[in-house]
């Protein structure tokens, strides 16, 4: 018995050294945004500095790098968030021939090796002189965040009980007005859920991007760009907000989810 | 009508994004394909001829990087299993009503930059940086001893970036464990170690085989890791194909070892699974 108890204590202080590695880097990166750095190469600690988050968009090209990252994000949570809902409803919801075929090009789309895809859609678009920049990446995020939101919202659709939409057209409701007072609302946060993964997932992408983006940046494509000549500490400060903006989307989240399970 | 509209709906809610997928993503599978079998250069142009020598080439040329990404992948996703096995195994069953805020802490690497994560390590290990520095002035290492530039460090990087990737999957899997089964398997005398091996190794496995298929894939194909930690000697297919397609523009050449790449990546998944046995643990995967 003892032996156990110890053994439950001794798995949990190895979860802490798994988490505190996991996060470290990220504890690098917040540090080093308030290092007062003099020189081109951000490595060494030189003081505690505030002047960063002053100073943090003076790096015209990056600033826009941001821009476009965040834009992009934007447009991809909403194209993809309402495609991808679309065929999670109807994968969710329906049976129907083709199915199975959807299902697997979701599958591929989903455990294709990144690399891959994206040269594949750059031979497409070479093939077809397509001018690479803003609108190959929004399509190229476009096109892998679907699936994940599809999964996300079928998985939602299938815990649904559909007699709830039988007995609102019992009762006299259209087809547009069954869904968007009965389905929508019970679907809505697997949408939610599924739309901010595609959030994420284009405003992290580095693979693909790199392939479709012609000379346009993003954010990560910029950061990519500058190892060589060193880092700016600008960049250690985008890191640092758009890390705590995660946090609090995620904290918000979990205590309006918490909230609803307790009402 | 109304009967027929009842049909037509889920293929009409499917349309728009099977579309967008279709052009997209299968459609450009088929044209790298064609594009991997013509001949020519980027400034004369390129035609299709049957030509097989940009795989014979590719293959022979880059017969090293294959074998390196085949091998770090394999490595960095053991290392992953045996790191995030017990890990998932403590919050499944011991993390109680804080299950939901170690999860958390295991997501937040992902609301930072997968580059920017890795360039934080290669800055952590440089030769003279916040780890090696201070042993060095203390002299409990050698002056010339280096992290970056070696496999090493390539395999920890991969391992640390996919690690979340295999540790949920394997949580999931023993969260669905049903208590009253350990429960009767106690009951009935069974020991620790034989209601791990008997019991909670086999029902994780599905959860230990979407994390390989989650970690493996994107570790073997990876090329941010091996040009940021790996230094010049440790270039992986990943860093081949990048270079052929974007700086060398030599297309034949990149289109035949991606698919190489994803041949090699569909084989091992299927040998894999074939390996561990189960049919349904595809199904699962699938899911």
């Amino acid at each position: 018995m003892k032996g156990g108890l110890l053994r439950g204590r001794g798995l949990q202080i190895y979860t802490w050294l798994v988490i505190a590695w996991l996060v470290l880097p990220i504890a690098v990166m917040i540090l080093f945004g308030f290092n007062d750095t003099k020189g081109r190469y951000n490595t060494a600690w030189q003081g505690f500095t505030l002047k960063w988050y002053g100073k943090l968009f003076e790096i015209g090209d990056l600033t826009q790098a941001l821009v476009n990252s965040l834009l992009i994000a934007l447009l991809t949570m909403v194209i993809a968030g309402v495609l991808g809902s679309m065929i999670g409803l109807a994968l969710g919801r329906y049976r129907f021939r083709g199915s199975g075929a959807m299902n697997l090009v979701m599958f591929a789309a989903i455990s294709c090796a990144e690399i891959v895809m994206g040269a594949s859609l750059l031979s497409l678009f070479v093939t077809f002189a397509v001018p690479l920049g803003f609108w190959t990446i929004l399509i190229s995020h476009v096109m892998f965040s679907i699936s994940f939101v599809a999964v996300t919202v079928r998985a939602r659709v299938m815990t649904l009980d559909s007699s709830l939409e039988e007995a609102a057209r019992d009762l006299g409701a259209g087809p547009w007005t069954t869904f968007r007072l009965v389905t929508l609302p019970m679907i809505f946060p697997g949408v939610l859920a599924g739309s901010l993964l595609a959030f994420a997932l284009s405003i992290d992408d580095f693979v693909i991007t790199n392939f479709n983006s012609g000379g346009t940046m993003t954010f990560p494509l910029w950061i990519w760009g500058a190892t060589r000549v060193g880092l700016p500490p600008q960049v250690n400060v985008m890191g640092t907000l758009i890390f705590a903006a995660g946090v609090l989307i995620a904290l918000v989240n979990g205590l309006i989810a918490r909230r609803r399970a307790n009402a | 009508m109304s009967r027929l509209r009842a049909s037509l709906t889920p293929y009409l809610l499917l349309f728009p994004g099977g579309l967008w997928l279709a052009i997209f993503f299968v459609i450009p599978t088929v044209v790298m394909l064609s594009l991997s079998l013509q001949s020519g250069d980027v400034v004369n142009g390129y035609v299709f001829t049957f030509n097989w020598h940009s795989y014979v080439d590719g293959i022979t040329t880059y017969h090293d990087q294959i074998v390196r990404s085949v091998v770090y992948g394999t490595i960095s996703t053991v290392i992953q299993i045996v790191i995030g096995f017990p890990v998932a195994y403590w919050i499944a069953f011991k993390g109680g009503n804080r299950k939901s805020i170690y999860l958390f802490l295991l997501l937040l690497p992902f609301l930072v930059s997968f580059v920017l994560r890795t360039i934080s390590w290669q800055f952590f290990l440089s030769d003279n940086g916040m780890l090696l520095g201070p042993l060095k002035s203390l002299g409990l290492v050698p002056e010339d001893f280096h992290i970056l530039a070696t496999s090493a460090a390539v395999i920890g990087g991969l391992a640390y970036n996919f690690l979340p990737f295999m540790i949920l999957p394997i949580y999931v899997a023993l969260e669905r464990i049903d208590p009253r089964v350990l429960e009767a398997a106690q009951d009935l005398y069974a020991s620790k170690t034989q209601i791990f091996l008997r019991i909670v190794l086999p029902l994780s496995l599905p959860g230990v085989f979407a994390g390989v298929l989650m970690t493996f894939v994107p570790a073997t194909s990876d090329y941010v890791n091996a040009s940021v930690l790996g230094g010049t000697g440790n270039t992986m297919i990943g860093n081949v194909i990048q270079n052929q397609f974007l700086i060398n523009q030599d297309y034949p050449t990149a289109s035949a070892l991606s698919f190489t790449l994803m041949a090699l990546l569909l084989v091992g998944i299927f040998v894999y699974a074939k390996a561990l046995g189960t049919e349904d643990v595809l199904e699962v995967a699938a899911r």
